[in-house]
């Protein structure tokens, strides 16, 4: 026995299509029926209830979205959630582990690097795509790899303090 | 012993975030986060057009699409006397449009759905028949003899003028300008800008037939006016209303006003009996939400030969777009706009405002500053870098010699304002020496010589922040205090609530901090709630940097009551009178012995379990505090700059702030406001152009258009600080939030104008795009930034 269900439409448009996919989340294989028009974004925050990836702008500008995609910084508001089957994600709540934050979390939180926190989340992650490339960057390539998220709150000064911060933390910790 | 305050996280620790340990975890709970049991989805249909009479809506296509619940026109909310609703500055906007649209984004029907992405697809089968009236983009065209009425819903009014006002002495500047050796005038105009938080508006509205209670979780700065205004619209009992604001995705202001989106999703709600939610996308955010700024000015000065300023006169015509929504004290119809020139010692001063319609979107939001105090500084700082200029005055010197000086206060403004406090000229001098004034000069002229363009602009100010008092200030008619509830429990933890709304400013780390200052209670054992009106005492909310101006000292007041209640409880604790005890941070001691004490948390066990006869028990309270005046942080930025002659691209390559904001609470916190304020200040000076073209089509509907600065182009900030305490507020502290977007935008203008200085040109109006500059520098003509936007603009 079990207590799932889902409710299903009497009548199911029959002019909807759907597709099943199954896509890596933070570790995890999750497999869902999704219209091939879904928005990756979406999947995450109303498919699978992660909320911590947040929607900003509409227009891949904002960055509010970014996940990770095979390693890879992505505006999850501009990829269907169809060309993540087979593929890897990871979204905010996949940086820190059940005990510990990750270096960068910490960081952001050491150096005031978020105000209203609604950015944060993408930041965090485009920070750790370039810090697992690069873990020493200057202060000129942080900025870079940050330049396709926004910030409204913090002038960004401190959110690059704050992957310095972490750069410096994961150095000392892989050495 | 006395609790070290640092180590408790009282005044002055740059004490870590609370409200991080959420947001960096993606655990933040903002209004689309929130899911209810059986909610729909709303979504709404916007006019593409900026005036025109709506002849027909055809809604029976979106009807049919499976899963569509309801679909709602202006006719529908007209029916149910909804249509239009008041804004807060006693003019009305349409909800959905029933006659006209007036423009472009203009709300005119929507669709609740069992899907958003059904809700967008219904919209889309909505037929909607325009017949094309003339459009007016600006004040210009608004005031001409033949132009088209904007407003031909209201009774008396046959212009699209909406106000003239003035204020100050026109006699004693007329008699200031006839006795003056020079005149100095500038034209300018303060462009259209968005706040553009990266969370756009959103609400779920949850009407519960059975309570009759209306839930509403929205994206509002200031719950308890919204709770009033919903009771107002949608006559429904206030008791019945419950206004969540949970956490926000930024505001700057764009969070203040009441949207029709709100209105729709409530209705919505109350007729299918469901939870709606309704989450703006960023295109309507930008067409449709509180602009700020659009205000021109004609500006006049009347100088001595030696520098001194013996008058002003403004004159400031502003485009409030189809409907008059500004949110600001009701009975200033252009904000604070006669704050200006407040650090200067001025002995005559007069200012005129016309306001007109115009078909954009309503505007006047105070974008991250205090009711159209941006305007004024920027105006003030422009005017008096030009009246340096016409003198041939050394602009840091011109300014030192005309600032209110430091024995000179409280001082009454030329406008009739009381600034109380303030080290203007040591704030310059901090500044000039960080950014290197000294030798500027002969480093500028060297470098012309070689063809590189260098220049120093500077920006003085001091600001009004923190509105009230309640005398003067009201919005439609609630005055404008704030408020504090604390209640300490029987272990010495305590649960504060204030009717302010963090949207970013770390209210629940601060306020803390403040209680951990009155009482000794470490800032950890404080929890702080805001948001909830069914749980927070009434306020007027987070908007104009008057959170810790009003609602921080309720907060230290509220601490001081629960002390004095805490302290009849020792002296039954110590059995000794009242008058034989002494405070200090924590802990109460009778006076002729020190080591016999207890502790705040001693206090308040017994308060819940050894109570003396006679006295209530319990710690709890709260406390309403109506700040006797505004607050006025000063402040001086500096920017050097240089730009590439061949393509009008300027770089910032020294920013200095210094900022006298009274004592600072967290420093780190102040100094992220700081931080962020220079970037929308420089934002706004070089890149956030939302303008219209002759059609009334906005440009910069999107983040593609609109630009935004990234951590590429923003430079970064060096941060200065003197201190001087405000002298009403019980902690000493003066607003900062937005101190530097409001007086940082001249700066970089200065900066840019004194670089280009010698080709004679005196002005190129916001913002300072490379092509501008260019031709200001090929032309030597100055640039007007008046919409509608020339073509390959």
């Amino acid at each position: 026995m079990t207590s799932l269900y889902d409710e299903v439409a009497p009548t199911p448009p029959s002019n909807v299509p759907t597709r099943r996919i199954t896509v890596s989340v933070n570790g995890e294989p999750r497999t869902l029926d999704v219209e091939p028009r879904l928005l990756l974004a979406h999947m995450l925050r109303q498919g699978l209830k992660l909320t911590g990836t947040h929607t900003g702008c509409d227009t891949t500008n904002c960055g509010a979205c970014t996940v990770l995609f095979d390693g890879r910084p992505i505006k999850s508001c501009t990829m269907l959630a169809v060309q993540a089957d087979g593929h890897e994600v990871e979204t905010v709540e996949g940086l820190a582990s059940a005990s510990e934050l990750h270096p960068i979390q910490e960081g952001f939180k050491q150096e005031h690097g978020l105000h209203c926190g609604f950015c944060t989340p993408g930041m965090m992650l485009a920070a750790k795509a370039l810090l697992e490339k690069n873990n020493n960057p200057t202060e000129d390539e942080v900025r870079w790899a940050l330049s396709g998220n926004l910030c409204r709150c913090t002038g960004y000064q401190n959110i690059v303090k704050s992957v310095l911060w972490a750069a410096e933390k994961m150095r000392a910790e892989s050495n | 012993m006395a609790l070290d305050e640092i180590k408790i996280g009282g005044l002055g620790a740059s004490r870590r975030r609370v409200e991080d340990n959420r947001f960096i975890r993606g655990k933040g709970q903002y209004v689309d986060d929130i899911v209810l049991p059986g909610m729909l989805h709303m979504e709404i249909l916007r006019s593409p057009v900026a005036h025109a009479r709506i002849k027909s809506i055809d809604v029976s296509a979106a009807w049919e699409i499976p899963g569509v619940r309801l679909v709602l026109t202006g006719e529908m909310m007209a029916a149910r006397n909804l249509a239009w609703m008041p804004t807060l500055s006693y003019d009305t906007q349409a909800v959905l449009a029933t006659d006209k649209v007036r423009f472009q984004g203009q709300e005119v029907a929507a669709v609740i759905a069992d899907d958003p992405y059904i809700a967008k697809d219904a919209c889309q089968a909505i037929v909607v028949e325009y017949e094309m009236l003339p459009v007016i983009v600006n004040p210009d065209q608004a005031k001409a003899s033949d132009a088209p009425l904007i407003r031909d819903d209201k009774e008396n009014q046959p212009t699209n003028k909406i106000f003239d006002w003035e204020i100050g002495d026109k006699a004693g500047t007329d008699k200031a300008f006839a006795e003056a050796d020079k005149i100095s005038k500038i034209e300018l105009h303060y462009p259209r800008s968005h706040p553009s938080p990266l969370e756009s508006c959103g609400s779920i509205a949850d009407f519960n037939r059975a309570t009759g209670k209306l839930t509403v979780y929205m994206t509002t700065q200031a719950p308890h006016i919204i709770r009033a205004a919903v009771a107002m619209v949608a006559e429904l009992p206030e008791h019945m209303i419950r206004i969540v604001s949970p956490d926000l995705g930024g505001g700057f202001g764009n969070k203040v006003p009441v949207y029709p989106g709100y209105v729709i999703s409530i209705l919505a709600s109350i007729l299918t009996e469901r939870p709606v939610k309704w989450i703006e996308d960023k295109s309507g955010n930008l067409i449709s939400t509180g602009f700020g700024r659009d205000v021109y000015l004609e500006g006049e000065m009347a100088l001595r030969k030696d520098g001194k300023i013996l008058g002003v006169r403004m004159h400031t015509i502003s485009d409030h777009g189809a409907f008059y929504a500004d949110a600001q004290p009701s009975k200033f119809k252009i904000g604070l706009m006669h704050s200006a020139f407040a650090c200067y010692d001025i002995p005559a001063a007069h200012l005129t405002a016309t306001g007109y319609y115009t078909n954009k979107a309503p505007g006047g939001v105070a974008y991250r500053c205090s009711f159209r105090v941006t305007e004024a500084m920027f105006f003030q700082e422009r005017m008096v870098q030009a009246a340096a200029d016409d003198l041939g005055i050394d602009q840091a010197e011109f300014r030192r010699m005309n600032f209110v000086k430091d024995d000179m206060f409280p001082y009454r403004t030329a406008f009739g304002f009381l600034t109380d406090s303030g080290q203007y000229a040591k704030c310059l001098d901090i500044g000039l020496e960080a950014i290197g004034y000294k030798n500027f000069k002969a480093e500028q002229e060297e470098a012309r010589k070689r063809g590189r363009l260098l220049g120093i602009g500077i920006s003085t100010m001091t600001e009004p922040l923190g509105a009230g008092n309640s005398r003067e200030y009201d919005i439609i008619g609630i005055k404008m205090f704030d408020s504090a509830e604390l209640r300490v429990h029987m272990t010495g933890k305590a649960l504060l609530r204030t009717g302010a709304k963090s949207q970013g400013q770390g209210h629940e780390t601060t306020w803390a901090q403040i209680v951990a200052h009155e009482l000794g209670i470490p800032a950890e054992d404080v929890v702080v709630e805001e948001g909830d009106t069914d749980t927070a005492p009434f306020g007027m909310g987070t908007y104009a940097s008057r959170s810790t101006p009003v609602a921080g000292a309720a907060v230290a007041m509220v601490s001081r009551k629960i002390r004095a209640k805490a302290r009849k409880i020792a002296a039954h604790l110590l059995e000794v009178s009242e008058e034989d005890i002494e405070w200090e941070l924590g802990r109460f001691y009778v006076r002729s012995n020190q080591e016999r004490g207890v502790t705040i948390q001693d206090c308040a066990m017994a308060a819940y379990s050894n109570v003396p006869d006679g006295l209530e028990p319990g710690l709890e309270n709260n406390a309403y505090y109506d700040p006797p005046n505004l607050t006025w942080p000063f402040a001086a930025y500096l920017a050097k700059v240089e730009i590439d002659p061949e393509t009008g691209v300027w770089d910032v390559l020294k920013m200095v702030a210094v900022d006298d904001c009274g004592v600072r609470i967290n420093p780190m916190i102040v100094e992220g406001q700081i931080m962020g304020g220079l970037t929308e200040a420089y934002a706004m000076a070089s890149m956030q152009y939302i303008t219209f073209d002759e059609e009334g089509n906005c440009i910069g509907s999107n983040f593609m258009d609109y630009l935004l600065p990234t951590a590429w182009e923003t430079p970064g900030f060096e941060l200065h600080e003197v201190v001087t305490p405000c002298p009403h507020h019980p902690i000493g502290a003066k607003g900062i939030g937005e101190c530097a977007t409001v007086g940082g935008p001249a700066a970089f203008v200065n900066a840019v104008m004194n670089a280009i200085h010698h080709t004679g040109v005196r002005n190129v109006d916001m913002p300072l795009m490379p092509n501008r500059v260019y031709e200001a520098i090929q032309t030597g003509k100055d640039i007007s930034g008046m919409p509608p936007v020339r073509s390959g603009n």
